[in-house]
C-alpha cells in the first residue's frame, strides 16, 4: 500500500499552518512537514536517554530508542520526505550514538538512506553523532525558514526551534488536560519533543518569556488523531 | 488462651522481680493476668501475640519481659565493649514511638532501672544517630523504614547481635500494607542475625489471629529445630460493652451525599453535653466540611479543633498537645487519629458518616474512655439513608463482636526488590541462603525460586529481556558466588529511597496577605494539597482548607499561594485515597437487613417508610440475590444494580458493564457508582435487550468479564499508571520526588507514565508490570471481591422493569453528574476548548485540523 500518496493528497488548506509565509502540516504525532520543500522536521529525539539514566544507576527500560525510532519510521514512511532535519538533542548525551544497540543503529541508518539528513547540534549533543551518516550543522536556513535548536532571545521571523519541550494545559469542566504542543505566533514556531522519554514544560513558563507575540500565540496541542489549536487566554500554567 | 481482664493471682505475681512488685504496690496497682501470662511465656522462650482492647495495659505487658530481664542484667564493666540493642520496638507511627518513650520512661525511672530508652525516627538528628550506632540504647523505639535503613548498614549484624526481643505495636494495622511486607522481611533478617530472637506482637482484635501468629515467627525454621510455626496467643476479653446509638434525627435524613449537614445542630448539642468529643469522619474533605459547619453553629465559641493528615505537622502537634491537656471540647479527625495514641479524657465519640467496617468502628470507639472497665459512649451519624442501614448493621456487629479486618495479601515484589538491594548494601549475600531466609517471612512463605531469581535480576540490571544494562549493574555476583553492590553510590541512592509510602505529588499551601497576589511572600505554610486539585483552580477561586476559606492566587514552583477568602461558591478539595469501601461483612449485613422487614423496626421511621414504598413500587432482593432495575427517564434508559460490594468493586463493574453494553449496541453513555449500587445509562432500551437475550442479564453479569475485558480495559486505565508509579518508586526503578525538586525536575527526570507506556508495549510480562497488575487488582479495582459477587449471584439475578425510578434508586441517581468518571473523555474536553476558541475568534483563522 502506498500510504504516502494518500497522506499527501489529504493535505488540505485547513490542515496547514503558516510560518513566515511557508506552509506546513502540523502533525499530531509531533512533527512538521513542509510539502513544497518535501522537508520533515522533528525535534528532541533524546535517543538513548534510557541508557544515559542507567549509567547513573536508574535502570529504566532500555526500549525508548526503539519506541522513538518506531514512531519516526511511521511519519517518514507516511510523508516520504527528501530532507529530514533533526532539530537537536537527537541523542540524550554525547556518548549516546556510541552506546546505541546495533539493531537500533541499523534501523536508524535504514531510515536515513536515500534522503538528505541534517543533525542540528543541540545542548545535549553538540558534536556529530559517532559513526552515523548525515550532516551536522549549527543551524540551517532554507527559504524564509531558519532551523536551530535553541530559540534566539530576540524574535526571528521564520525561526523553527526545539529545546524547550513545550506543553500546554487547559481546564475544562473542572478537569485538567495537559498535552505536548507546538507553540507558535505565526512568525516563529517551537516544536514539541518527540522522544519517548522526554518530559515537557508549560508554554506559560518563564523560560518562554519574550519569545512570542502574545496576542497571536497559539498552542497546537497534540490529540490522538488531530491537533487542537488553543489560544492563549484558554491556557493554564503548571 | 483467653483471659478475663482481671488482676493476676497473688502467686502468679511472684514471677515479677521484687522492685516491680514494690512499684506496683506503691502505685496501688496490681499486675493484670495477661501481663503476667505474657511474661511467663516469654521467659519460657516463646514468641507471643497479645490481643487486647485499648486500655488493657498492652504496652506495659509488651515490655515487661525486656524490663525484667534488663533489670537483673549484670552491669557493663569499664573497658568492656558497648552492648548492642536489647529490645527493638516498632510502631507504624513516629508519634506513637515518641509517646511510648514518655510512657515507658516513667515506670523505668520510678522503679530505678538502669535502662536506656531512645527513639530513632526520620526526625532524629544525624549526630544522635551516629551516637546510637556507637553506644546503642537498651531499648530502641522506631518505625519499619528505620529498621530497613539499619539493616542496610554495613555494621548491622554487630548492631543487632545482642537483640533479644522485638515488640511490634498495632500489629493489626502494620500487617495489611506494604510496610508490613518490608517489616516482615526486616524481621527475617534479624532472625538471621539472632536465630532465637523472640517477638511480641500487640494487636487489637482481628478476624484471623492465626495469620498474625504466623507472621511473628519464622515460617521456614532450620530443619532439626522443633520450633512451632505460630506464636503463642493471649487474648484479653473485651471490657465493658460500648454504649453506641445511631442518631434518630428530628430532621429529614437526605437521600444521598456525605456531609451530614442536617445533623449539625444535634451534633453541637451532644458536644455541649460532654466534656471532650472526638468526631471521626472518613475523608479529609468531610473533615474540612464538618469543621466549617460546626464553627458556624458554635455560638458559645467552644474550643473545637481540626486534625487531618494534610495539615502542617506543627499545627497537628499543637492540636495533639491541646488534646492531651484536655483544653479542647471537640476535635474533628480522620484516620490519622485511629491508632493508639493516648488522648486524655474523651467521653464521647461521634462517628459522622458510616464507619464502612465493623472493626474500624470498634477501634475508633475505643478512643473514648481509655479505661477499659467503663463503657465507651458513641453516636453514629449516618449522612444518608443507605448509611442509616449501614450504621445499624455496624452497631449490631459491634455488639456481636464481629470482625472484618482485611485479609492479608501475599508479599509484594516491589517491596522484595527494595529489600534485596538493602541486604546487598549491608554486605555480600548468597542467593540460596537469602531465598531461604525470605521464605521465613510469612508474606513470602510461598515465594517461588523462579520469581525470586527474577527479582534479583531486576535489582541487578533491571531484568529486561533486552540485556543492555550489564555494564551498569547495581549488584554483581563475584567469583566467590556472593552478590555485592557494584559501587558505593548504589547504597547512597538506596538510603534516599527506602520505604513503601509513595505520596501523590503535593504542593505546600502558602498563605500570603490579601491583595498581595502572587507577589506576597513569607506567610506560613498551612499544609499540603494534592497537585492535581490545585491545577483545577483558577486565581480567585475560593476553597476550604485547614478550616479556613482560602482564595487561590496561583502556583509558584512547589507552592500553592493563597490568601484570605470569602464568598458563597466554596470548593472543597478532594483527596485521592482515604475512602474506605464498605466491608464485605457489613455489606452482607445490610443485604440481610433489607431482606428482612422484621428488622426495620430498629430503623428510624422515615427510613423504614422508604423501604416499605420500595417494596410496594418495586421489590426488595433476597439476601443472596442481585436486584437489577431498569426504567426510562428523560430520553434515556437506566439500569440500576444493587450489589452492595463497595465503591471500588462497583467502579470496576461499571467499566466492564459499559464495555459489554457498547458491544451489544445499547449505546451506553455513562455510569456512576456508590458503595451500595451502580447506575448505567444508555440511549437504547436495555430492558428490551435483556428480554430478547441480546444479551440476557445472566450473560451481561457473567464472570467471564474478568478475563479479556478486564485485561483490555486495565491496560489503558489511569489507575494502572498510578499503581505503576508506586511500584516503580518502591522497587527503586525511579527515585522518590522530594519537595522543591518537582517543577524544575519535569524536563530532566523521566515520568513514570512515559516509562509505563514504553515498558508495556515492549515487555508486557516484565516483573514490575506483573507486580502492578497484582496491586491494582487487589487495591483500586477490588477484583477479587467483584469475582466473589459475580459467582455468588449467578442464576440469582432479579430483573425488575419499572415505568419510573424506584425509591431505592434515588440515592445513586442523585450522584449522577456530581462525580466525573475518568475515561477517555480527555479528547472531548480538548475539542470543547478548541471549539470555544473558534467560536470566540471566528472562522477563517489559521488553524491546524485533521491530518
Amino acid at each position: 500500500m502506498n500510504f504516502s500518496l494518500a497522506r499527501t493528497s489529504l493535505i488540505a488548506d485547513a490542515d496547514m499552518i503558516g510560518i513566515a509565509g511557508e506552509r506546513a502540516v502540523c502533525d499530531p504525532r509531533g512533527v512538521l512537514y513542509f510539502p513544497e520543500l518535501k522537508l520533515l522536521a522533528v525535534s528532541d529525539l533524546h535517543l538513548e536517554k534510557g541508557s544515559s539514566f542507567a549509567r547513573r544507576g536508574a535502570l529504566i527500560p532500555p526500549y525508548d530508542t526503539g519506541a522513538t525510532l518506531l514512531r519516526l519510521q511511521a511519519v517518514i514512511s507516511d510523508y516520504q520526505p527528501s530532507i529530514v532535519i533533526s532539530l537537536g538533542d537527537s541523542f540524550h548525551d554525547g556518548g549516546g550514538a556510541e552506546r546505541m544497540h546495533a539493531s537500533f543503529r541499523e534501523r536508524l541508518e535504514a531510515l536515513m538512506a536515500g534522503r538528505q539528513w541534517f543533525w542540528v547540534a543541540g545542548n545535549h549533543d553538540p558534536e556529530a553523532p559517532a559513526d552515523l551518516p548525515g550532516e551536522t550543522v549549527r543551524e540551517l536556513a532554507i527559504g524564509s525558514l531558519l532551523f536551530r535548536h535553541e530559540p534566539s532571545k530576540v524574535r526571528v521571523e521564520g525561526e523553527i526551534a526545539g529545546h524547550l519541550h513545550p506543553c500546554a494545559r487547559i481546564v475544562q469542566r473542572g478537569r485538567s488536560v495537559r498535552r505536548r504542543c507546538f507553540a507558535g505566533d505565526g512568525g516563529r514556531m517551537i516544536m514539541p519533543a518527540f522522544g519517548a522519554y522526554t518530559g515537557s514544560l508549560n508554554v506559560l513558563d518563564r523560560a518562554y518569556a519574550g519569545l512570542f507575540r502574545l496576542e497571536t500565540l497559539m498552542a497546537y496541542m497534540l490529540g490522538s488523531d488531530r491537533i487542537f489549536a488553543i489560544s492563549r487566554p484558554m491556557l493554564r500554567p503548571g | 488462651m483467653t483471659v478475663e481482664p482481671r488482676l493476676a493471682d497473688q502467686n502468679a505475681a511472684v514471677a515479677l522481680p521484687e522492685p516491680f512488685v514494690r512499684w506496683f504496690g506503691e502505685k496501688g496497682w496490681s499486675p493484670r493476668a495477661h501481663q503476667i501470662e505474657l511474661l511467663a511465656r516469654a521467659q519460657a522462650g516463646q514468641s507471643v501475640l497479645l490481643i487486647a482492647p485499648t486500655g488493657a495495659g498492652k504496652t506495659l505487658a509488651g515490655f515487661l519481659p525486656s524490663l525484667t530481664e534488663l533489670a537483673v542484667r549484670p552491669k557493663r564493666k569499664p573497658g568492656q565493649a558497648h552492648r548492642g540493642i536489647h529490645t527493638l520496638y516498632i510502631s507504624p507511627l513516629k508519634a506513637l514511638a515518641v509517646d511510648i518513650e514518655r510512657n515507658l520512661g516513667k515506670p523505668v525511672e520510678e522503679i530505678g532501672l538502669p535502662i536506656s530508652i531512645e527513639t530513632r525516627t526520620g526526625d532524629t538528628p544525624s549526630h544522635k544517630r551516629q551516637r546510637q550506632k556507637l553506644v546503642p540504647p537498651d531499648i530502641l523505639l522506631t518505625t519499619p523504614e528505620q529498621l530497613a535503613l539499619l539493616i542496610a548498614a554495613p555494621d548491622a549484624r554487630r548492631f543487632f547481635e545482642d537483640l533479644r526481643y522485638v515488640v511490634l505495636d498495632e500489629l493489626h494495622s502494620l500487617v495489611t500494607s506494604k510496610r508490613g511486607h518490608l517489616l516482615a522481611l526486616g524481621l527475617a533478617r534479624l532472625r538471621n542475625y539472632v536465630p532465637d530472637l523472640q517477638t511480641i506482637g500487640l494487636s487489637a482484635t482481628v478476624a484471623e489471629p492465626d495469620e498474625l501468629r504466623r507472621w511473628l515467627v519464622s515460617q521456614n525454621a532450620p530443619k532439626g529445630l522443633a520450633w512451632p510455626d505460630m506464636a503463642g496467643l493471649i487474648t484479653v476479653a473485651g471490657g465493658a460493652k460500648p454504649d453506641i446509638s445511631v442518631l434518630d434525627s428530628r430532621e429529614r435524613v437526605p437521600w444521598s451525599g456525605h456531609s451530614a449537614r442536617y445533623a449539625i445542630p444535634e451534633i453541637y448539642e451532644a458536644i455541649k453535653r460532654h466534656r471532650t468529643t472526638i468526631l471521626f469522619v472518613n475523608t479529609r474533605s468531610q473533615a474540612e466540611m464538618l469543621f466549617q459547619e460546626l464553627w458556624r453553629a458554635n455560638e458559645d465559641s467552644l474550643p473545637i479543633a481540626l486534625h487531618h493528615g494534610s495539615l502542617d505537622v506543627g499545627q497537628r502537634r499543637r492540636v495533639e498537645k491541646a488534646m492531651g491537656e484536655n483544653a479542647l471540647r471537640a476535635i474533628v479527625a480522620t484516620s490519622t487519629l485511629d491508632l493508639g495514641i493516648d488522648w486524655g479524657d474523651v467521653d464521647l465519640v461521634v462517628h459522622v458518616g458510616a464507619p464502612k467496617g465493623a472493626s474500624r468502628l470498634a477501634q475508633r470507639i475505643g478512643r473514648a474512655n481509655h479505661r477499659m472497665d467503663e463503657p465507651s459512649k458513641a453516636i453514629l451519624i449516618p449522612a444518608n439513608r443507605f448509611e442509616v442501614l449501614e450504621c445499624r448493621a455496624a452497631l449490631d456487629a459491634n455488639y456481636l463482636g464481629a470482625q472484618d479486618t482485611p485479609p492479608l495479601i501475599k508479599g509484594a515484589l516491589d517491596v522484595l526488590s527494595q529489600h534485596v538491594l538493602g541486604v546487598a548494601c549491608g554486605g555480600p549475600f548468597d542467593a540460596d541462603l537469602l531465598f531461604e531466609e525470605i521464605r521465613g517471612a510469612a508474606p513470602y512463605a510461598a515465594l517461588e525460586r523462579e520469581t525470586f531469581d527474577r527479582v534479583i535480576d531486576f535489582v541487578a540490571t533491571g531484568g529486561y529481556a533486552l540485556q543492555n544494562y550489564e555494564r551498569y549493574a547495581r549488584i554483581r555476583k563475584t567469583k566467590d558466588g556472593l552478590w555485592r553492590v557494584s559501587n558505593p553510590r548504589v547504597a547512597q541512592q538506596y538510603r534516599l529511597n527506602v520505604g513503601t509510602i509513595v505520596e501523590m505529588p503535593e504542593l505546600n499551601v502558602r498563605y500570603v496577605r490579601q491583595g498581595r497576589g502572587m507577589a506576597g511572600r513569607g506567610g506560613p505554610v498551612l499544609g499540603k494539597i494534592e497537585e492535581y486539585f490545585a491545577e483545577t483552580l483558577r486565581p480567585g477561586d475560593n476553597f476550604l482548607f485547614a478550616g479556613k476559606v482560602l482564595r487561590f492566587e496561583g502556583i509558584r514552583e512547589n507552592e500553592c499561594v493563597v490568601s484570605n477568602g470569602a464568598g458563597a461558591n466554596i470548593i472543597v478539595p478532594s483527596y485521592a485515597g482515604g475512602k474506605f469501601p464498605l466491608s464485605t461483612y457489613l455489606a452482607d449485613q445490610v443485604r440481610g437487613m433489607l431482606a428482612d422487614p422484621d428488622r426495620w423496626q430498629a430503623l428510624p421511621e422515615q427510613v423504614a417508610d422508604w423501604l416499605r414504598i420500595q417494596k410496594e413500587k418495586s421489590v426488595l432482593p433476597k439476601r443472596g440475590d442481585l436486584l437489577v432495575e431498569t426504567f426510562p427517564r428523560g430520553n434515556r434508559h437506566y439500569m440500576v444494580a444493587y450489589p452492595f460490594e463497595g465503591r471500588l468493586a462497583h467502579q470496576t463493574l461499571g467499566m466492564l458493564l459499559t464495555r459489554r453494553l457498547e458491544r451489544a449496541n445499547a449505546r451506553p453513555l455513562g455510569f456512576v457508582a456508590t458503595d451500595y449500587s451502580l447506575a448505567v445509562w444508555a440511549l437504547d432500551d436495555m430492558a428490551a435487550l435483556f428480554k430478547a437475550g441480546q444479551p440476557s442479564l445472566g450473560q451481561l453479569f457473567d464472570e467471564d468479564m474478568l478475563g479479556d475485558d478486564l485485561e483490555a480495559w486495565l491496560n489503558d486505565s489511569w489507575m494502572l499508571k498510578r499503581t505503576f508509579r508506586n511500584c516503580a518508586v518502591i522497587a527503586g526503578l525511579i527515585e522518590k520526588r522530594f519537595p522543591g525538586q518537582e517543577k524544575s525536575g519535569r524536563q530532566v527526570t523521566v515520568s513514570a507514565d512515559l516509562i509505563y507506556d514504553v515498558l508495556r508495549s515492549h515487555e508486557p510480562d516484565h516483573i514490575l508490570l506483573q507486580a502492578t497488575r497484582t496491586d491494582a487488582s487487589a487495591g483500586l479495582l477490588d477484583v477479587s471481591r467483584l469475582a466473589d459477587m459475580l459467582s455468588r449471584v449467578r442464576g440469582r439475578i432479579m430483573h425488575k422493569h419499572l415505568e419510573q425510578i424506584s425509591p431505592l434508586a434515588v440515592p445513586v441517581m442523585l450522584e449522577i453528574g456530581k462525580e466525573s468518571v475518568n475515561g477517555g473523555a480527555n479528547e472531548t474536553l480538548l475539542m470543547e476548548a478548541a471549539d470555544l476558541v473558534e467560536e470566540a475568534m471566528g472562522q477563517g483563522m489559521v488553524r491546524a485540523g485533521k491530518v
